[in-house]
């Protein structure tokens, strides 16, 4: 066992996996030399040399596209997108290739790879360094999308992505990159993709979130439960399948649901589960089932990020008004 | 035609002004009024000074990430020059002086790195695109800003900019062979400073040049020593003209190097060797040109220092006024994502306006 951030819980998976899988392949823009721009990777080419970890030309759809080539030709490759802002680029391949090369082969061909990039806001950036863009991954069919909060999630998810015999999209949230530390095996483990996690039980109303969201909620419960108000805090983990179940069953439970997330709230996250509990738990509900999600705006620079931004104040206050509905 | 005479595939490049200040093509020279000589240099100190001081104000925690421009300044302002007042400018995000040259006040360049949208709100008549994050898209915009022009016979010409890692990504080469095509009058700028981030020029393409690549576009292309002031005009100029005469599109590939880190966030020891940038020093464009200047008989080591001092305080002076009213009205949040607000962002608006109403 080890205290890791973050950071260092997917930069010690990614050293684990490609000592123990010779077909594991790292790159991306600045992750060879330098170890990326976060350092994710830092170390890993000098340990496995330049075919295994490598730095990509500045070509998104060159990163993805070729990943799709090696991951037919007996390669797993994890590639980086330095940003999930510069992934547009990419959007094409993964549209149109990543996603569909089993059902187009008719599972001839399949793709074991994992793109993973940094999103979300609150880190003070720069254009298009601040956005939640899970919902553009999780509309299309063939993709798995997957946001850890935790180190020890971090690592099992990661390996689980990379062990996937389908692709992955996993999303980190840069904002907790370096937040915190928590104890990681060092032993090889998973944390199944499509299963999520009861961080916290509670009787009054369920709260699922994912990412630097799990945080923010968990702050606002310490204000809530001041109050009396018990909530049940479910990290979902897995964007895509979603972890239908362990929602449903919570809600049952408390029969008020709320959805926390950094993504745009028009067609986000939210309304898919905000849908889910309407059909699954209809009878058990006392409250509209309710998404919080930012603003349908781009996200401001910094000057104005903070009005854009859910925090523990905002979370707490539409707990409240559901508890009181 | 110099696209012909320094043939990119010879590994030619074109050089005016050397290292030390020497002219060395002089038959090249450009007849250019005390006027504007004096306009350049002293944008291109404005441009180093604003550029220091912005780093200092990023590591006193009072600037946000910060891209840094330290030693090109001669490949941006010798193409700026070179256009006219009715041309547009479609920069990447490391064209401070261009910006500055073409009438980008000051203020908006630092409220735009200071974390506000507004800085990109340049004043009438300045004709600059925002600055563009996300890597090659520019090329594309700047193709069909260049295309309005001609269909509509606007008599426009638009300069460009991108890096090189930013010759990788597929837009890169879309739009100029979208250009290419319709003979679209518009000037593509590589600078070459030799890094993107962390990776050098070699890891980033197998081409021995980047203005090479125009070749396969149908198109000329040439390699400027970007530190030489003077070479970065006559190159542009010379593509500005063609472009204007309807001949089309310029790949022009200023040789360059960024002596600073990639933005204020990058640590550059990671990557390359102090002797490199120590070499490169030496080549600083400002201290040829001053004493390129200073041979004319148009500038003095005294007028230099006062210029130095002026701009100091002056810097000062505009990032104190940004920190006083770069601030964000919260109609800012909603109100420009489109011409009229929709319902839902209305909603949305005023149920943040009755939550900060309650929780205060």
């Amino acid at each position: 066992m080890a205290l890791m951030t973050i950071l260092q819980a997917i930069n010690h998976t990614l050293d684990q996996q490609m000592e123990k899988d010779s077909t594991v392949v790292v790159y991306g823009e600045d992750v060879g030399v330098e170890g990326g721009v976060f350092r994710a990777t830092a170390g890993l080419q000098k340990k496995y040399g330049v075919e295994r970890c490598f730095d990509a030309p500045v070509s998104e759809a060159g990163i993805v596209g070729t990943a799709v080539g090696m991951a037919i030709n007996g390669l797993k490759p994890v590639v980086e997108i330095q940003f999930s802002g510069f992934m547009f680029p990419a959007y094409n391949q993964i549209a149109a290739h990543v996603a569909r090369m089993r059902v187009r082969s008719r599972g001839k061909y399949h793709l074991p790879l994992v793109i993973r990039m940094p999103y979300g806001g609150g880190i003070r950036a720069l254009e298009h360094h601040s956005e939640s863009q899970e919902t553009l991954f999780a509309h299309i069919p063939g993709l798995k999308v997957v946001i850890p909060s935790t180190p020890y999630d971090a690592k099992g998810l990661l390996t689980a992505a990379i062990k996937d015999p389908d692709p992955v999209i996993f999303m980190e949230p840069k904002r907790i990159y370096r937040a915190f530390k928590q104890e990681v095996p060092e032993e090889e483990y998973i944390v199944p993709i499509g299963k999520a996690k009861v961080v916290k039980e509670g009787t009054d109303i369920t709260v699922v979130a994912w990412g630097a969201m799990v945080r923010e909620v968990q702050k606002a419960m310490q204000e809530l439960e001041q109050e009396g108000i018990s909530v049940e805090l479910i990290d979902l983990r897995t964007i895509k399948p979603i972890d239908k179940d362990t929602i449903l069953e919570s809600v049952q439970k408390t029969g008020r649901f709320l959805v926390v997330h950094e993504a745009v709230t028009s067609f986000g996250p939210g309304a898919e589960l905000v849908s889910l509990v309407t059909q699954g738990a209809f009878l058990s509900l006392e409250a509209p089932p309710t998404r919080l999600g930012a603003f349908d705006v781009t996200v401001p620079l910094d000057k104005g990020e903070h009005h854009y931004l859910i925090d523990s104040k905002r979370i707490a206050y539409e707990v409240r008004k559901l508890i009181k509905y | 035609m110099l696209t012909k005479q320094f043939d990119p595939l010879k590994k030619k490049q074109l050089q005016i002004l050397d290292e030390n200040g020497n002219i060395v093509a002089k038959d090249l020279e450009p007849n250019l009024s005390k006027d504007q000589l004096l306009k350049m240099y002293k944008t291109m100190v404005l441009g180093r000074v604003a550029d220091t001081k912005a780093v200092q104000f990023q590591r006193q925690g009072r600037m946000l990430t910060f891209v840094i421009n330290k030693g090109q300044e001669a490949a941006q302002v010798g193409s700026a020059a070179a256009i006219e007042e009715q041309d547009w400018v479609v920069p990447a995000f490391r064209e401070f002086s261009t910006l500055l040259y073409r009438g980008a006040p000051l203020y908006n360049l630092y409220l735009y790195w200071y974390g506000n949208e507004w800085g990109s709100h340049f004043p009438e008549g300045v004709k600059i695109l925002p600055v563009n994050i996300t890597i090659g898209a520019q090329f594309n915009h700047a193709t069909g800003v260049a295309l309005a022009s001609k269909f509509q016979k606007k008599n426009e010409v638009v300069l460009t900019f991108i890096g090189d890692g930013g010759t990788s990504e597929g837009e890169f080469h879309e739009g100029i062979n979208f250009a290419s095509v319709f003979d679209a009058p518009v000037v593509f700028i590589i600078q070459n400073n030799h890094y993107a981030i962390s990776v050098p020029r070699q890891k980033q393409t197998k081409s021995i040049t980047l203005a090479q690549k125009a070749i396969a576009y149908g198109i000329p292309g040439i390699q400027v020593d970007g530190n030489d002031v003077l070479a970065m005009y006559v190159a542009t100029k010379e593509a500005v003209d063609r472009a204007r005469r309807g001949e089309g599109p310029t790949l022009i590939e200023a040789y360059t190097y960024r002596l600073g880190a990639h933005t204020t966030s990058d640590d550059p020891t990671l990557y390359r060797e102090d002797k490199e940038v120590d070499e490169w020093i030496k080549k600083d464009p400002l201290i040829r040109f001053k004493k390129y200047l200073i041979e004319k008989g148009y500038w003095s080591e005294e007028e230099d220092q006062k210029l130095y001092e002026e701009y100091n305080d002056y810097v000062n002076d505009v990032f104190k006024q940004v920190e006083a009213t770069g601030f964000y009205q919260l109609e800012d949040v909603f109100k420009y994502q489109y011409a009229e607000m929709p319902q839902h962002l209305v909603e949305q608006y005023e149920a943040y306006k009755h939550y900060l109403e309650e929780v205060k």
